[in-house]
C-alpha cells in the first residue's frame, strides 16, 4: 500500500521511526484542557470513565446494602422505617442492576476487545461517548432523587399495579422507568457499537475461529442486549404513559392486564442475569489459560456453549411467574427450559477443570478469584435448578432462598470474576500492577464474607422468611441467622475497602507495569500497559488464537495506514480479511452536548408529556451539528483517497 | 410455626419430600465438581509467568481430557432429567389433590391485612372474618385469591406453597392440613409501605373443634348487657370507627377495614402484628401507626373513660 504513488508522507508500519509513533499518538490523542475532556472520544478514555462510574455506582449500592442490613441485625428494630427501607432496596436492585453489573461488563469490553482484536479504535467513537454521558447522567439522576427524598420505592421490578398511578403517587416510579430509558439508550448503544467493532476492526487474519473467549462472549452478550433490552424499555414507556397520559395498559379495570407487566419485564429480566454472567465467562476463558500456562482445552464446545445459553436464555422467563397461575404444561416447559440452561453452563465448567487439570498453575490473585467461583457460581447453579422446580419455587419463590440464590449467581458468577479482572488487566488499565499481598487479603475476606453473609439466606427462606421485609418478629426462628448475615455484611465492605486501598497505593507506586507481566497470549499485552492512545504501532497479523504464545508467522504486521490522519483498517466478518480503510471521527463536543438534550428531554417528560415534543428540537439541532461534515475532515479524505 | 422444612400437611410434605431429592443431587454434583477442582489444584505442577506455555496441545487430541469432559456432560443430562421428571411429577400431584367435600374461602388481600370469606358449607350459611383462618383437619380447603388493591401472595410455608393474589385475575389454591396446628403465614410479594407487617393464621382444628367455632363466627354479635359495655358500644358507633368496619348485629357496616364482629376472638391484631390483647388494643386504636408505620386507620383521640368502655365492650366480642 505504502507505494501507491500519492500515499501520505507518514504510514505506519513494523519498523516505524519515532516521528511515526510520535504522529500516531498525537492523531489518536484526546484534547487537552477540560474542554478536550468533554470532547474525548479515545476508546481507552470513554471506557476508563465508564469503569470508574460503574464501579462508584457499585460502592454506593453497596452502601445501601449495609444500612439494610444493619436495620434487619436484630428482630423488631427500628433504626429505619418502612418508608426509607422500600427506597433502599429498590435503589440497591436497581443500581446494581441497571447502574453496575450490566453496564460494567459493556465498559470492560469498550477497552479490552479492542486491544484483544489488534484495533486502533472502537467502532462509532462519538455514539461510544454520547452512551457514556447518557449511562452518566441517567445514573445520577436516580442518586439525585434519593438525595431529594423522591427515590423510587416500589422495588427494582417496579411490578404494577403497586408501581402504577393509583398506589405510587409520587415521582419515583417515573423516575425509575426513565432511568431505565437513559441505561437501555446507553445499553443499547454500546451492543451496536461492540458488535460492530467485533464484526469489522479485527485484525487480520484473526478469523471467527480464532478470535479470543472473551471477545466471543462480549458479541453473544451484546446480541442478546439488542433483542432483550427493548422488552423492558417498552414495559417502562406503557408505565410512563399509564401514570403520565392517562392510558390504560396495565389497569385491569379498564381492560389493561398487570401480568403484562410481569411477562415483558423477564423476557428482559432473564435475559439480563445472562447479560451479566456471560461476560464474566469471557473473564474467566482468558485468565484460566494465561495462569494454568496452556491454551483453552474445548475451544469450540466453549464457543458453542455461550450461544447455546444465550438463545436458551430467552426461553426461560416464566420461572420468575411461577406463583401466578402458570397452565401446566406451560410450567413443565420453563422448567425443562430453566434446568437445560444448565448444560451449556457445566460444559464450559468441565472445559475449565480440564485446562486446569492438564496445565502447570501460576497461583496468583486473578486465579484465585477464579477458582472461588467454581465454590460459589456452582453452588448458585445448584440452588438455580431448585427455583426452576415449580414445586420447590412455589415455597421458596420471594424468599431469603432467591435473595442468597441471586447473589451467589451474581456475585459468585460475575463479581468475583470481574475482581480478577481487574487484578489480571489492571496494568492494561492504568499502567501499574495492584499488590499481591492486599489482593490475597481482599480476596479472603471476600470469599468468607460473602459466604458468610449469604449462605445462611438459604435457610431463613426455608424457615419462612419473606424478602423485601423491613422488619420481622422476633420469635421465629430468624434472629441468629440474620445476625450472622448482618455479620458477613460488612466483611465483605472491609474486603472491598481493601481494593480501594490496593488501586491507591498502586496508583501512587512508582513502578511501571510491563507490558505482558503474566506471560498471556492474546494481542492486548503485545502493547505498552497502559497502551499508547493509538493502542498499536503496527496492526497485526494474527495466525492463531494465542497469537503471543504460538512461533511468529509471516507477516507479523500490516503497514501503510496512515499515522497523521485517524484511519483505520477494516476487515471481513469471518475471516478478517483486509478490506478498506476509512477515517474515523476526530474527538467531538457534540456527543456531550446531545448527552445534555437528551438527558433535558427525558427529565422533562417525567413532568410533562409535552417535553417529547419541545425537548426534542435541541436533541435535534445537536445531533445534526454532531454529524455536519467538517471541510478540513473532507480534505483530508480526499487527499487519502486511491484510484483502484 | 412458618417453615416448608416441618410440614403439616400432604401439599408441604410432596414438596418436602422433592427438596430432599433434588437437595441429594446438587450436593453430590457439587461435591464432584469441587473435587475434580481441588484435585486439578493439588496434581498440577506450579509454574510463573515465565513458564512457557503448553503449546502441545494445539495440535494434539486430548482424549483422556475430551472423555472426562464428554461423561460429565452426559451424567450432568441424564441427572437433570430425572430432576425434571421428578418435578413434573410432584407439580400434577400438587394439582390434583382431591377436592370432594372441600371447606371453600374466598380470601382477599388489601394493603396490608386480609379478608377471608367463608363461603355456605353444605346447610351452613358464609361468614366473614379477618386475618385469621381456621380449617378442619383433614378436610380439602380451596381457598379462591383475590387482591382488592396491588398484587399479595397467600402463603402458609408448613401447609403449602405460595399464589400471587393478583388484581383482574382469578385464581385458587388447595391445601389439606394434616396435623392440628397453629401456622403461619405471610404475604410474599413486595405490596408497598408496610409488606412486612402483613401476616395472617391458619389454625387447624380437629373438626368437632371446628364445627364449634364455626358455629360460633356464624353467630352476630351479642347485644351488650353491662353498662360499660353499652357505653363502648355508643362510642363505636358514635367515632369513625363504624364508618370503615362491620359488627354483625350493629349498625356498624363499614367496608374498608377488617371484620370485628368475633375480633376478641383473635390471637393478633393488625394482621398478625401485634398480640391481641387489652394492652395492645389501646395502642392501637390510640395511635396505630406508631405499632405499624403505614396503616390506613387513623388515630383515635378519646377521654379515658370512653376508651376504656369501648374496650370492654370489644372483649365481648368473642
Amino acid at each position: 500500500m505504502s507505494n501507491e504513488p500519492n500515499a501520505p508522507s507518514l504510514v505506519d508500519g513494523p519498523h516505524a521511526s519515532p516521528e511515526v509513533r510520535a504522529a500516531l499518538a498525537a492523531t489518536w490523542s484526546d484534547p487537552p484542557g477540560f474542554i478536550g475532556m468533554l470532547c474525548a472520544v479515545n476508546h481507552k478514555t470513554i471506557a476508563r470513565r465508564f469503569i470508574v462510574t460503574t464501579f462508584v455506582f457499585f460502592l454506593l449500592a453497596g452502601l445501601l446494602a449495609l444500612v439494610m442490613r444493619a436495620q434487619l441485625a436484630r428482630a423488631d428494630q427500628r433504626l429505619i422505617g418502612p418508608n426509607l427501607y422500600n427506597e433502599l432496596f429498590t435503589m440497591h436492585g436497581t443500581t446494581m442492576m441497571f447502574l453496575f453489573a450490566v453496564p460494567v461488563m459493556q465498559a470492560v469490553a469498550t477497552f479490552l476487545v479492542p486491544l484483544m482484536i489488534g484495533a486502533r479504535s472502537i467502532a462509532f467513537p462519538r455514539v461510544n461517548a454520547y452512551a457514556y454521558w447518557v449511562f452518566l447522567f441517567g445514573g445520577l439522576l436516580l442518586f439525585a432523587s434519593l438525595a431529594v427524598n423522591t427515590a423510587p420505592n416500589a422495588g427494582w421490578f417496579s411490578y404494577v399495579p403497586l408501581a402504577g398511578p393509583d398506589y405510587s403517587p409520587n415521582k419515583g416510579a417515573d423516575i425509575w422507568a426513565q432511568m431505565i430509558t437513559f441505561t437501555e439508550l446507553s445499553g443499547l448503544l454500546e451492543a451496536v457499537v461492540l458488535i460492530t467493532t467485533i464484526f469489522k476492526l479485527r485484525a487480520p487474519g484473526m478469523s471467527l475461529n480464532r478470535m479470543p473467549l472473551f471477545v466471543w462472549a462480549t458479541l453473544v452478550t451484546q446480541f442478546m442486549v439488542i433483542f432483550a433490552m427493548p422488552a423492558v424499555m417498552l414495559c417502562s414507556t406503557a408505565l410512563i404513559l399509564d401514570r403520565l397520559v392517562g392510558t390504560h395498559f396495565y389497569n385491569p379495570a379498564k381492560g389493561g392486564d398487570v401480568l403484562l407487566w410481569q411477562h415483558l419485564f423477564w423476557f428482559f429480566g432473564h435475559p439480563e442475569v445472562y447479560l451479566i454472567f456471560i461476560p464474566p465467562l469471557g473473564f474467566i476463558s482468558s485468565i484460566i489459560p494465561t495462569f494454568a500456562r496452556r491454551p483453552m482445552f474445548g475451544y469450540p464446545a466453549m464457543v458453542l456453549s455461550l450461544i447455546a445459553t444465550a438463545f436458551l436464555a430467552f426461553g426461560l422467563w416464566v420461572h420468575h411467574m411461577f406463583a401466578t397461575n402458570i397452565p401446566e404444561l406451560g410450567k413443565s416447559f420453563f422448567t425443562a427450559a430453566s434446568l437445560m440452561i444448565a448444560i451449556p453452563s457445566a460444559i464450559q465448567i468441565f472445559c475449565w477443570i480440564g485446562t486446569l487439570w492438564t496445565g502447570k498453575l501460576n497461583l496468583r490473585v486473578p486465579l484465585l478469584f477464579v477458582l472461588a467461583f467454581f465454590f460459589i457460581l456452582v453452588m448458585g447453579g445448584m440452588t438455580g435448578i431448585m427455583v426452576a422446580s415449580v414445586p420447590l419455587d412455589l415455597q421458596v419463590h420471594d424468599t431469603y432462598f432467591v435473595v442468597a440464590h441471586l447473589h451467589y449467581v451474581l456475585l459468585g458468577g460475575a463479581v468475583f470474576p470481574l475482581f480478577g479482572a481487574f487484578y489480571y488487566w489492571f496494568p492494561k488499565f492504568a499502567g501499574r500492577m495492584l499488590g499481591e499481598r492486599l489482593g490475597k487479603w481482599q480476596f479472603w475476606l471476600f470469599f468468607i464474607g460473602f459466604n458468610v453473609t449469604f449462605f445462611p439466606m438459604h435457610l431463613l427462606g426455608l424457615e419462612g422468611m419473606p424478602r423485601r421485609v423491613w422488619t420481622y418478629p422476633h420469635g421465629l426462628g430468624w434472629d441468629a441467622m440474620n445476625m450472622t448475615a448482618t455479620i458477613g455484611a460488612y466483611v465483605i465492605a472491609l474486603s472491598v475497602l481493601l481494593f480501594i486501598v490496593n488501586v491507591v497505593q498502586s496508583a501512587r507506586s512508582q513502578v511501571p507495569a510491563r507490558a505482558d507481566p503474566w506471560g498471556a497470549g492474546t494481542l492486548e499485552w503485545s502493547v505498552p500497559s497502559p497502551p499508547p492512545p493509538h493502542n498499536f504501532d503496527a496492526i497485526p497479523v494474527v495466525h492463531g488464537r494465542d497469537p503471543l504464545w504460538e512461533p511468529s508467522a509471516q507477516p507479523r504486521f500490516v503497514a501503510g495506514l496512515a499515522a497523521d490522519a485517524r484511519e483505520v483498517l477494516v476487515t471481513s466478518v469471518l475471516d478478517a480479511q483486509p478490506d478498506h480503510r476509512p477515517l474515523f471521527p476526530r474527538p467531538s463536543i457534540w456527543p456531550f452536548v446531545s448527552a445534555v438534550a437528551t438527558t433535558v428531554l427525558f427529565i422533562g417528560s417525567i413532568y410533562t408529556p409535552w417535553a417529547i415534543v419541545w425537548a426534542s428540537l435541541p436533541v435535534a439541532v445537536a445531533m445534526i451539528l454532531w454529524f455536519w461534515p467538517s471541510r478540513s475532515e473532507n480534505r483530508v479524505a480526499l487527499e487519502r483517497e486511491q484510484s483502484p | 410455626m412458618q417453615s416448608a422444612l416441618s410440614p403439616a400437611g400432604i401439599q408441604a410434605s410432596r414438596i418436602l419430600d422433592l427438596w430432599h431429592l433434588t437437595l441429594a443431587v446438587c450436593c453430590i454434583v457439587f461435591a464432584a465438581i469441587l473435587l475434580a477442582c481441588l484435585i486439578a489444584m493439588i496434581r498440577a505442577p506450579r509454574a510463573d509467568h515465565a513458564t512457557p506455555a503448553d503449546l502441545s496441545a494445539i495440535g494434539r487430541r486430548e482424549p483422556q481430557v475430551r472423555f472426562w469432559v464428554v461423561a460429565s456432560t452426559a451424567v450432568s443430562t441424564f441427572l437433570l432429567f430425572g430432576l425434571v421428571l421428578a418435578d413434573v411429577l410432584t407439580d400434577r400431584a400438587l394439582s390434583r389433590l382431591p377436592v370432594d367435600n372441600a371447606l371453600r374461602i374466598e380470601m382477599t388481600g388489601y394493603q396490608w391485612w386480609w379478608q377471608a370469606r367463608y363461603l355456605p358449607d353444605g346447610e351452613a350459611p358464609g361468614f366473614v372474618l379477618a386475618n385469621e383462618l381456621h380449617v378442619p383437619v383433614g378436610r380439602p380447603v380451596v381457598v379462591s385469591l383475590k387482591a382488592a388493591d396491588v398484587i399479595h401472595t397467600f402463603w402458609v410455608p408448613n401447609l403449602h406453597g405460595k399464589k400471587d393474589m393478583i388484581p383482574g385475575r382469578d385464581a385458587t389454591i388447595e391445601f389439606r392440613a394434616d396435623k392440628a396446628g397453629v401456622y403461619r403465614g405471610q404475604c410474599a410479594e413486595f405490596c408497598g409501605y408496610e409488606h412486612a407487617l402483613m401476616a395472617f393464621s391458619i389454625t387447624a382444628d380437629p373438626p368437632a373443634q371446628y364445627e364449634a367455632w364455626a358455629a360460633q363466627q356464624r353467630k352476630a354479635a351479642q347485644t351488650p348487657s353491662d353498662e360499660i359495655a353499652v357505653r363502648g358500644r355508643d362510642v363505636f358507633m358514635s367515632q369513625d370507627c363504624a364508618r370503615c368496619h362491620t359488627v354483625r348485629g350493629s349498625e356498624a357496616q363499614g367496608a374498608l377495614g377488617p371484620d370485628l364482629t368475633h375480633i376478641a376472638s383473635r390471637r393478633t391484631l393488625a394482621a398478625g402484628t401485634l398480640a391481641n390483647n387489652r394492652d395492645n388494643l389501646t395502642g392501637w386504636i390510640v395511635d396505630p401507626r406508631a405499632l405499624k408505620p403505614g396503616t390506613v386507620m387513623p388515630p383515635t383521640r378519646l377521654p379515658p373513660a370512653d376508651l376504656n368502655a369501648l374496650l370492654t365492650w370489644m372483649e365481648t366480642l368473642k
